[in-house]
């Protein structure tokens, strides 16, 4: 079964997409690795950024955690604050 | 105390808040825009923040300094919005028994803000725009 997923935007993700929050396909089972390998199929201007995180319900999530469509999930591209 | 705000940040309240009787030291580090970022001219800063992750991000920095420095009290606000050269985006507080400890957490708090707190800053210079370390 094919799921979609809302993913928040920040920064210059924002920028680059020209959108605050983008769907992408989730397969199920899919990681938070396979979820950026298809941002950056969609977007391929979101490779030119020094690095990119993912954040799963408000926490900083390992590459290999399992995303499900009901989550809150963000792009952190790098930090600048302070 | 920590928060974020869109209005100018209060230097006074946050220093009354961080008086107490058992404080022989209260430490402030106070961030603030400035005109040029490698000779170049900036006009203002934009800062945006994941607000909800932001302050859970701030909450977990306050808590390590507290396991690591005997604080006896902390306030930690940063702004988001534009602001101009001179404003200032954030506040550090510390209060501690001996400045040893309130030098050190202070800048612990900062330091590990400017890493792992999902608030981000675009320099709008005269001739052009550009978020910080974005690009490599």
């Amino acid at each position: 079964m094919k799921d979609t997923a809302s993913v928040l935007l920040f920064g210059i993700t924002r920028d680059i997409t020209g959108q605050s929050a983008v769907s992408v396909p989730l397969p199920e089972g899919a990681c938070v690795a396979d979820l950026l390998s298809q941002l950056y199929r969609q977007y391929p201007d979101l490779s030119g950024i020094r690095s990119i995180l993912v954040a799963v319900n408000g926490e900083y999530a390992e590459s290999d955690q399992v995303v499900h469509s009901k989550d809150e999930i963000a792009l952190i591209p790098p930090v600048s604050g302070g | 105390m920590i928060a974020l705000t869109t209005d100018p940040i209060d230097v006074a309240s946050a220093l009354k808040y961080l008086h107490t009787d058992q404080a022989g030291a209260i430490d402030l580090f106070l961030g603030i825009v400035r005109n040029s970022t490698q000779s170049r001219p900036v006009d203002r800063l934009e800062y945006e923040a994941y607000d909800r992750m932001a302050i859970g991000e701030m909450r977990k920095i306050a808590d390590e300094a507290n396991r690591r420095w005997p604080l006896l009290r902390y306030t930690i606000i940063h702004r988001t919005g534009t602001l101009l050269i001179g404003e200032m985006a954030v506040l550090i507080g510390v209060a501690t028994a001996h400045r040893a400890d309130a030098f050190d957490a202070c800048r612990y708090i900062i330091d590990t803000i400017k890493q792992t707190v999902p608030i981000w800053k675009k320099e709008i210079f005269t001739d052009g725009e550009m978020w910080v370390n974005a690009h490599p």
